[in-house]
């Protein structure tokens, strides 16, 4: 059983993030980077896996040459190997080009099973696992909270809505987009540490790969959400200010 | 639990590499998700967080510098940056860490024989077994040349007798590392728990390192095998080499301790308002100690981190280590008291880490070397006359 996990390196929950000089993109300065939260689950899952039914784990980041430091950590937390699709502008992407990216990486390795997170934690898509599925023919499974091996394939829970769950089997090779929380996140020893040091890491280019960038909506200004005060005089008699109140209260402000 | 965001004021994270900064993050996640939820209750109890050794052992944080028997061959950064994290936590955990590590499995590691290294590095490393170290006496502390636990041989055996105190771990210890005078001057043995002779009795009413055990020894015709004398560990030059790496972990671990109250200040000063709705973070008396810690602990990181790069470089000398441990000892001990000031009476609390530091430093500034001792370590080193013989 070949898993291949596709990670993404973003900036730490916890930043203080500022708007760069350009307007258009935070600045890295000072900014630690982690893995995508919920690809930290999806390869969780991935080394459980393993545990549980042999074979390898291959990590897959498409990111800057920065983005070694959170493959490292993926290889000390027990990926066997990393492929590094090096890009310094993952902006320059849309959804498919960056998918397109990965799945011409992901084709030369066959693999059984590829999982992501559902989302990244900087743009928050959603849309990179669901397009590499349909780019690599393979069928998919979105918002997923448990995965089960059984004979004929991979049986997973999927989160709908409300309180309420599916529950779908799929055939392999598949690709699903893990959930957080699905699993206890393992640390990184220090002795996994020590040994990722001399684990493999081969470098692939988008040029290589195939692909350029392009389709990215142009992002024209990037601004910390403006708090301010807002007063307004509902006219008219009792009864067609409480009316229009309770419309403002409902829809606008979402009050009631 | 909100994540630990670190202290560095200086780009100071540009001179770690990207090892040293993944050792950082798992010690970091384990100290905010292990320790940090439950270290009040086990201060306030006076009992060690449950498991542990276990749980250390684990990560790899035992011994963590060591090479083989399941050690993770650290550098010294990358060892002094987990002793940083786990006293960030709480003085008593890195405490645990620092004996098991540099003062059981080192002295057995450097002078012990395969044997002995086969026996008991792995269990010590993995948590399944825990040590401790037994110099001091209750009439030998800083003067540990003066001992009067004496071992002597009969036979096969040798036969301990006297007493040691002060001891970390020394009642849940599966072995002590012991120093006693022989016929052939200090020796150092190891001692397993049950040896009949040999009883640890754990002291009561400390004020200080609740959260930690700290036991007296006593040997009374303990009887233990010649194959337990630990053969290179020959003077008290072996046990000083013992403490010169428990106090290069020192010397990081209390930036830890400083680091924790520095922020807890900070964030709590940034939010507390007093005299015209401000905060009190606006008022330059405020300021002004924020200002102290901040720069105090900034030359403490580029202290340790620098012997820390020496000792990889085998250049580090014990008159540099008492500097380090002496002058973090010092510094994180007065942010201790800065930050408790600038809590005001919330400070007192046990809710807030300072008041919890502040009892645990008192004890760091005087094992492992006195303040004083060190003080004339640096003294002979730069005058070349010995003031405290």
């Amino acid at each position: 059983m070949k898993v291949i996990v596709a990670i993404k390196q973003v900036p730490s929950r916890d930043s203080r993030l500022r708007v760069d000089g350009s307007g258009r993109w935070i600045d890295p300065t000072d900014l630690t980077a982690e893995i995508n939260e919920p690809d930290a689950y999806a390869l969780e899952e991935a080394l459980q896996w393993k545990e549980k039914h042999g074979g390898e784990v291959v990590v897959l980041c498409a990111g800057p040459a920065g983005a070694t430091q959170t493959i490292r950590d993926a290889l000390a937390k027990g990926a066997d190997r990393a492929l590094h699709i090096e890009e310094e502008n993952l902006t320059a992407y849309d959804s498919l080009r960056l998918a397109e990216l990965l799945a011409a990486a992901i084709r030369a390795e066959q693999p059984d099973l590829v999982l992501t997170g559902l989302q990244s934690d900087d743009l928050g898509y959603g849309q990179t696992g669901v397009i590499l599925a349909e780019l690599l023919g393979m069928p998919h499974g979105t918002i997923i909270m448990q995965t089960e091996k059984t004979a004929a394939g991979i049986r997973v829970k999927r989160e709908l809505e409300d309180g309420w769950f599916q529950f779908v089997e799929l055939p392999l090779p598949a690709l699903l987009t893990i959930q957080s929380g699905i699993n206890k996140l393992r640390y990184s020893t220090l002795m996994g540490i020590k040994k990722a040091k001399s684990k493999e890491i081969k470098a692939l280019t988008p040029a290589a790969l195939g692909v350029t960038p392009g389709g990215a909506a142009p992002l024209e200004k990037l601004y910390a959400p403006q708090r301010g005060k807002q007063s307004r005089l509902i006219e008219g008699d009792a009864r067609k200010q409480a009316a229009e109140l309770v419309e403002i209260l409902k829809h606008e402000v979402r009050a009631i | 639990m909100a994540t630990f965001r670190g202290v560095d004021y200086m780009h100071l994270d540009s001179l770690l590499s990207e090892q040293e900064l993944l050792v950082r993050q798992t010690a970091r996640r384990f100290v905010d998700e292990q320790i940090q939820p439950v270290i009040r209750d086990s201060f306030r109890d006076g009992k060690p967080p449950a498991g542990l050794a276990r749980q250390m052992g684990e990560l790899g944080f035992l011994g963590a510098n060591l090479d083989g028997y399941g050690c993770a061959g650290m550098s010294s950064v990358e060892y002094g940056l987990v002793m940083l994290e786990l006293e960030r936590g709480d003085s008593g955990v890195r405490s645990f860490a620092s004996v098991q590590g540099a003062l059981v499995m080192y002295p057995i590691h450097a002078y012990g024989t395969e044997e002995q290294r086969q026996n008991w590095l792995p269990r010590l490393q993995s948590g399944e077994a825990v040590g401790c170290f037994g110099l001091t006496e209750p009439g030998f502390g800083s003067n540990p040349a003066g001992m009067t636990t004496t071992a002597r041989r009969d036979g096969g055996h040798w036969v301990l007798n006297g007493e040691k105190t002060w001891i970390t771990n020394g009642s849940v210890a599966d072995v002590a590392v012991v120093w006693a005078r022989t016929e052939q001057g200090i020796h150092g043995f190891l001692v397993e728990r049950c040896t009949p002779g040999f009883s640890a009795s754990e002291l009561h009413g400390k004020l200080s390192m609740r959260a930690s055990v700290t036991s007296s020894l006593a040997f009374s015709d303990c009887r233990i095998p010649s194959a337990n004398q630990l053969p290179a560990a020959k003077g008290l030059k072996a046990a000083l080499g013992c403490l010169t790496q428990a106090r290069f972990g020192i010397g990081w671990g209390v930036i830890g301790a400083a680091m924790d109250c520095y922020e807890s200040a900070r964030q709590y000063t940034t939010i507390r308002k007093q005299f015209d709705d401000k905060p009190i973070a606006a008022h330059q008396l405020v300021q002004e100690k924020l200002a102290w810690m901040i720069t105090e602990i900034t030359k403490a990181q580029l202290l340790a981190l620098h012997c820390g790069r020496l000792k990889d470089q085998g250049k580090l000398e014990p008159a540099h280590v008492s500097m380090l441990k002496r002058n973090n000892v010092a510094m994180a001990l007065e942010c201790a008291r800065l930050s408790r000031d600038l809590l005001g009476a919330n400070g007192i609390m046990d809710e807030y880490p300072m008041m919890r530091h502040m009892c645990n430093l008192e004890t760091v500034k005087t094992y492992e070397g006195t303040d004083h001792i060190h003080a004339l370590v640096i003294g002979e080193k730069v005058t070349g006359i010995a003031a405290y013989k």
